[in-house]
């Protein structure tokens, strides 16, 4: 390698660990980042070409506009930053450790120059008295102090909170570690769903990727889905199914038999949860409808489907033609039609919650909703992430490093002790590496503390 | 006395507090200083008492509706005031810099104003996403760290003002003259908006953690790129900007104070915009 080359790559390394160009990239992130919530992502391509047009949308879609927090170019950026965030830790990180590790213990003038935290005194206790003193005060307020004798002066270093000059790089490797747990938990985890309906069991899901099936080692029972509001309103107050584990057709223990799960309280086997997540009726409702004849008070109930004509008493027909939860606010509503033997059908609703509303019709029969039974199939989310605790590992980390990086400091005494003729000179400085004012107020009654302890 | 009640006693001590604040400035008057301290001191305890209020109100309610009172728009603006008003408190007790409460108590007031006149405050049941204790912690860190990004704005803006007017040469003793001598040097200015970012960092990093972990336990994703997921990472990166451009030569003062500024903004499209503006999971409820 020659000169010119290594000077190459010592620009392209310095470039990797520059500063200005980590606040250029999270600038850039956050910019390129607000793309995605404008544009709304992964529709379909029809929905697409209705927004943009056709030309607009071929352009976006080949810069992968339509998918960008997954698109090349953003997994790049995310790329370049890591590269960034561990070229500036590599480079940091030893010189950290040599201060830590390898602390000046002799310090000379030029070092002490260098502290805003200087003081300097001439007291008549000799030397080793002193030095005594000064490392049981310091051990008393401070830490204890390493002390080194040369060349006829005595240093007395002392340090707290090293440590926290680490907590920037645990911040640091924090982000990666949850890269990584992302990055595990797309390579050998699943996103997935499946609708069952009640009573009935399922043993593979639905892949939201490519919609493919993936059978499951185990099957999922779905004994019951309920749905229940606050009272007296529309408002729901609570989603839950009771699930059952099945293995071999057998439920395989006694806590994941009938087990309720609800929005906010998934589900776990074998590392996979079901999670709440929507339903919808399964199949038509059976209403049980009453039927009764003006003339005679002649009553009948039939138990029918939506749609099925079934004979009333005298030869005509009818059928539940329509049916509907909630009529305007009236509850529950069904719309009959009956099919008199001559003449047209003819059609009416009648409501659940006022079941002798429909005398005022005047017709030959009086039809009552008298009750109806809906079954529901349960929509579960199904996922398997065997990253996550990876991600919640480096979130921990994040918060840990980032308290410590921002709230501790790193904080160093030096004191130097020598002979001035038949006096013993002392000087004494500090510094800390975050929160220098507060140390000032440290080092300030030190002072006052340290000089009346040497002076007396 | 009902929450409501209180909530418009609270508005009126901060638009008391911020109008002291303002005649501060020109007058200084160390009395007039006093006072607008003492009333935000008055309408922050009125405050708080009011939110506690509200959330025994909710358990008065019949249907088993009681729940901390955090859970809709015009929850969240109250709390956000609230929030404003502590981290603000706070940063007063420290450097007992007045003239930053001019810059400072009008979000408290704003936002308090916007609540009692247009938001709907009914006190709603919550539906089953809601139902979680993720929803009490991801709430207070969220808005404890958008409460310190406000003061720090709010500094911020002083900064510029300052700086504009006297090229960032002075210090807090220079005969200046006018409004500007009461404000605080652009050292301290400085100082005090980065000790903000500092308080508000690491709760936004709380507050994005414990919506993930809410999220991946509600919905078994931990981040699926919501408008809303997104632009709090996008509020993210502007501060972690801010944070390492402290340490770059050419990146200090103005610029910093600029992505302050700007960082405060993209905080209110988050906060705002997104659930006006754009679509997601965060709807708040009710409306």
């Amino acid at each position: 390698m020659n000169a010119k080359e290594r000077n190459g790559l010592t620009a392209v390394w310095d470039f990797f660990c520059s500063l200005k160009l980590t606040i250029i990239l999270l600038i850039l992130l956050a910019v390129f980042s607000i793309f995605g919530t404008v544009i709304q992502q992964n529709l379909q391509p029809a929905q697409y070409r209705e927004i943009y047009g056709e030309t607009t949308y071929q352009f976006l879609n080949s810069l992968q506009f339509f998918d960008m927090y997954h698109s090349w170019w953003f997994f790049g950026l995310l790329g370049f930053f890591s590269i960034n965030l561990i070229s500036c830790s590599i480079k940091r990180l030893p010189r950290v450790l040599k201060i830590v590790k390898n602390p000046v213990l002799t310090p000379d003038d030029t070092l002490y120059r260098t502290f805003s935290n200087l003081e300097e005194a001439l007291v008549k206790t000799p030397a080793p008295e002193v030095r005594d003193r000064t490392a049981a005060l310091l051990k008393r307020e401070f830490s204890a102090p390493v002390i080194t004798e040369k060349d006829g002066k005595i240093h007395l270093f002392a340090q707290k909170g090293a440590y926290a000059r680490f907590g920037v790089y645990v911040t640091h490797l924090s982000i990666l570690i949850i890269f990584i747990g992302a990055i595990i938990g797309s390579l050998w985890g699943f996103k997935a769903f499946v609708n069952i309906p009640e009573g009935k069991a399922a043993n593979k899901v639905l892949l939201r990727s490519g919609a493919t099936e993936l059978p499951l080692d185990f099957a999922v029972r779905c004994d019951d889905f309920s749905v229940t509001y606050y009272p007296g309103t529309n408002r729901p107050k609570e989603f839950k199914s009771l699930l059952t584990i099945l293995e071999n057709g057998q439920p395989v223990s006694e806590q994941l038999t009938q087990r309720p799960i609800i929005v906010n309280d998934p589900l776990t086997y074998k590392g996979i949860t079901f999670y709440q997540s929507s339903y919808g009726p399964a199949g038509d409702p059976v209403f049980n409808v009453r039927v009764r004849v003006r003339e005679t008070g002649e009553t009948r109930t039939y138990n029918i489907r939506q749609g099925q004509r079934v004979e009333l008493p005298g030869g005509d027909f009818f059928r539940v033609a329509a049916f509907t939860p909630s009529f305007q606010e009236f509850g529950p509503a069904a719309r009959l039609e009956v099919f008199p033997s001559s003449g047209p059908p003819r059609a009416f609703n009648v409501l659940q919650a006022h079941p002798e509303f429909d005398a005022r019709r005047r017709g030959e029969f009086i039809f009552s909703l008298l009750d109806y039974q809906q079954s529901y199939y349960t929509g579960l989310q199904v996922n398997k992430d065997p990253g996550v605790w990876v991600v919640w590992a480096g979130c921990t980390l994040l918060i840990l490093g980032s308290l410590i990086a921002f709230f501790l400091s790193h904080r160093r005494i030096w004191i130097t002790i020598q002979p001035v003729g038949e006096k013993t000179g002392i000087k004494f400085g500090g510094t800390a590496h975050r929160n220098q004012p507060g140390f000032e107020l440290f080092f300030d009654d030190f002072k006052k503390k340290l000089k009346k302890e040497i002076s007396s | 006395m009902t929450s409501a009640q209180l909530f418009n006693f609270v508005t009126v001590a901060y638009f008391g507090a911020m109008v002291l604040f303002v005649v501060f400035l020109p007058t200084r008057s160390k009395q007039i200083a006093l006072g607008a301290t003492f009333l935000a001191y008055v309408g922050f305890a009125i405050h708080t008492v009011a939110i506690g209020l509200r959330w025994y109100e909710s358990y008065q309610l019949p249907g088993g509706v009681g729940r901390a009172p955090l859970s809709n728009l015009y929850e969240s603006v109250v709390f956000f005031a609230w929030t404003i008003l502590l981290v603000y408190l706070l940063i007063d007790l420290k450097y007992k810099q007045r003239a930053v409460g001019a810059f400072v108590i009008p979000f408290a007031f704003l936002g308090m104003t916007w609540g009692q006149l247009r938001l709907d405050q009914s006190i709603d049941p919550l539906v089953p996403a809601l139902q979680s204790n993720w929803l009490t912690y991801h709430v207070i860190t969220c808005f404890l760290g958008y409460a310190a990004f406000a003061v720090a704005c709010g500094v911020s803006i002083m900064y510029l003002i300052k700086e504009g007017k006297d090229g960032g040469e002075s210090r807090s003793d220079s005969p200046a003259g006018g409004v500007l001598s009461l404000f605080p040097s652009t050292r301290i200015l400085d100082d005090i908006n980065y000790k903000a970012i500092m308080i508000g960092f690491p709760m936004l990093t709380l507050g994005i953690v414990t919506g993930a972990a809410w999220a991946n336990y509600a919905w078994g994703t931990y981040w699926s790129w919501d408008p809303k997921e997104t632009w709090s990472l996008i509020v993210w990166f502007i501060y972690a900007a801010f944070l390492h451009a402290r340490f770059t030569r050419g990146w200090v003062g103005r610029k910093a104070a600029w992505l302050s500024i700007v960082g405060f903004g993209a905080t209110i499209f988050c906060y705002l915009g997104v659930n006006l503006v754009l679509s997601g999971l965060h709807s708040y409820g009710g409306s």
